[in-house]
């Protein structure tokens, strides 16, 4: 091609050179349009596949879901194996609300503070700290859990160790806190100051504001704070696994060890034979997760079709 | 007055929930440089980690993390800035893309553990590789590829209308203004993203549980040929990281020093982490300055 450059016409070149854009073009767009189908192969792969391997157990093991769904009774390695996973997704949500209820207040309450109160402070020190603690690993968590919280609790038992489904809670409130309150603090400081002025306009103390204007005006968002949180303690798999104790028995105090649906999946995935009614069985309550997640996706579009400002 | 004494309290209030999260903060940070750094040496560094006695490193598992993220990036990143050029510039306003929109909010919520178990399906027991480098790169970029398209789109869309608009008036086409203006200009965005995405992509464990393995093989560190066995470039062998050694010696290890080896392995993890976050910002102040010339 270059070559030839030299013994064309003026017109010439310009032809092939926008020949040749006109192709760059086309190819560029491909190559971008490809990128973007990969996240629709990726989500669509993910659904059809865990959809199958989860279903496997109902349709080709006989499992009845019914039974998987609402019996207490775990018991898969008897002679009369059973299986029901009622402790474990019991366990799930336990952890997953005492949790939220835990880190939901103290979180907005810190977002409150750093965007209303302190904002200087708030934004030089706090939100770098918090969002440096968004990326720390949770292995990280659930091996401070395991070593300061575990023996911690035990103090407070009679028997056995202090692996429990407060540890479990404890840890997951520590692990979403930082989600929470960045999220819930963004939604704050993205509220307009005319509401703030109108409200402090008409004599309202800062309490007054915060309660009555902006707290209302800011709530569809820190609802998806706190479901983003929840979606992600629901999810969380090694750092709670280190410090519930993993029973599978339904726990019938804070005190009492539990499982959940990611911490039964991480301890008996390698232990199973791939193929067996067992591990079919791990893969239905992948499934469950999966579908747990859709969910919260759902309610979190919910919540943001209600977002008022 | 009673107002007033409700707004008080009220500030009081807050003001103690920001100490209490401060507190926590502080704590748990001060909790894993103290214990940790007492346990860091060159020579804990150095060491290949032992499965039953004590005194054993985690040079194997550092490399390891270190390897499956720079693998996972090495995919991640042309993919997900395509992804996000598409989304910013190309993306039509239709379904598909409001489709594309929801695949990228499902990717990026699904709990690391069910991208670990379709990983398993798909990388180890489909393709037959068994637990590899290459998988657990591949279900990383699955978790990670959502969070690149984002900040690259966010990053191509806070470029000035003006340059872009300049750009098309002179006659340049879409695709060469994509090339030569906006990508860029974005650069110190996408690369401050990119290396953020690199922290959690560091301290990831759950997805890496059953597609990267709990092994790995005995390594020959001056064997750089990438198809021999014991090459630790090869990138179909099993590579246990440092996050996942670190729940592996708390809960299924016997060695008689886990604790101490966890100590030190979140120190490094907490610390590569804090270097992750303030490289970024560092960087991206740093290309930003050159590239405007303020």
């Amino acid at each position: 091609m270059i070559n030839n450059r030299e013994n064309m016409s003026v017109s010439e070149r310009l032809i092939s050179s926008r020949q040749n854009r006109q192709l760059d073009e086309v190819r560029g767009r491909m190559i971008v349009t490809a990128c973007a189908l990969i996240m629709i192969a990726a989500s669509v792969a993910i659904t059809i596949f865990l959809g199958v391997k989860g279903l496997q157990s109902f349709l080709v093991n006989g499992v009845s879901p019914i039974e998987f769904l609402t019996s207490l009774n775990w018991n898969p390695t008897d002679s009369d194996p059973k299986y029901g996973v009622l402790p474990f997704i019991f366990g799930s949500f336990a952890v997953t609300i005492l949790s939220a209820l835990i880190a939901a207040p103290l979180g907005i309450a810190g977002a409150i503070f750093m965007t209303e109160i302190a904002p200087n402070w708030g934004k030089k020190v706090l939100q770098p700290v918090i969002e440096l603690l968004v990326g720390i690993p949770s292995v990280v968590y659930g091996f401070i859990g395991l070593t300061v919280l575990v023996p911690f609790i035990a103090q407070f038992k009679s028997s056995g160790t202090g692996h429990s489904l407060l540890a479990g809670t404890i840890v997951l409130s520590v692990m979403i806190l930082p989600t929470i309150t960045s999220i819930s603090a963004d939604a704050m400081a993205s509220l307009p100051k005319s509401l703030r002025e109108g409200s402090y306009a008409l004599g309202a103390t800062r309490w007054q504001t915060i309660r009555k204007v902006l707290v209302p005006a800011a709530f569809p968002t820190l609802m998806t704070a706190v479901v983003l949180g929840m979606a992600r303690a629901f999810g969380e798999a090694l750092a709670v696994q280190m410090v519930i104790g993993n029973t599978r028995v339904l726990p019938e105090s804070p005190f009492d060890t539990a499982g959940t649906l990611t911490t039964i999946i991480t301890l008996n995935m390698g232990h199973t034979t791939y193929g067996s009614v067992e591990n079919n069985t791990l893969w239905s309550m992948g499934l469950v997760l999966l579908v747990m997640s859709f969910l919260f996706i759902l309610l979190i579009r919910y919540l943001s079709s209600r977002r008022k400002v | 007055m009673n107002r007033k004494i409700t707004d008080k309290l009220a500030t009081g209030m807050f003001g103690l929930c920001a100490a209490i999260i401060a507190a926590i903060l502080v704590g748990l940070f001060s909790y894993i440089i103290i214990n940790g750094v007492s346990q860091l040496s060159f020579q804990f560094i150095t060491t290949k980690s032992s499965a039953i006695a004590a005194g054993g490193g985690i040079r194997d598992q550092l490399f390891n993390s270190f390897y499956i993220l720079f693998i996972t990036m090495l995919i991640t990143i042309p993919l997900g800035v395509g992804g996000g050029v598409f989304m910013a510039e190309y993306a039509p306003n239709n379904k598909v893309t409001d489709f594309i929109r929801t695949c990228i909010e499902v990717l990026s919520s699904l709990p690391s553990i069910v991208i670990g178990m379709f990983g398993l399906l798909m990388f180890v027991n489909l393709t037959g590789w068994g637990y590899t480098i290459i998988g657990g790169a591949l279900a990383l970029t699955v978790f990670n590829l959502p969070v690149m398209v984002r900040v690259t789109e966010d990053a191509i869309r806070s470029v000035p209308k003006d340059l872009k608009e300049a750009s098309l008036a002179l006659g340049v086409s879409r695709w060469h203004t994509v090339k030569t203006v906006l990508i860029p200009s974005a650069i110190p965005s996408i690369i401050t993203g990119a290396i953020l995405a690199s922290g959690r992509v560091f301290g990831e464990a759950a997805a890496l549980l059953f597609t990267a393995g709990l092994t790995t093989p005995r390594l020959n560190f001056t064997e750089w040929n990438p198809f021999s066995e014991t090459s630790p470039l090869n990138i179909f062998r099993p590579a246990e990281t440092l996050a996942v050694h670190i729940w592996n010696v708390n809960t299924q290890g016997m060695i008689p020093d886990a604790e101490a080896i966890a100590n030190g392995g979140s120190a490094v993890l907490v610390i590569s982490v804090l270097v992750f976050n303030l490289a970024a910002r560092w960087l991206g102040t740093m290309i930003y300055k050159k590239l405007t010339a303020n």
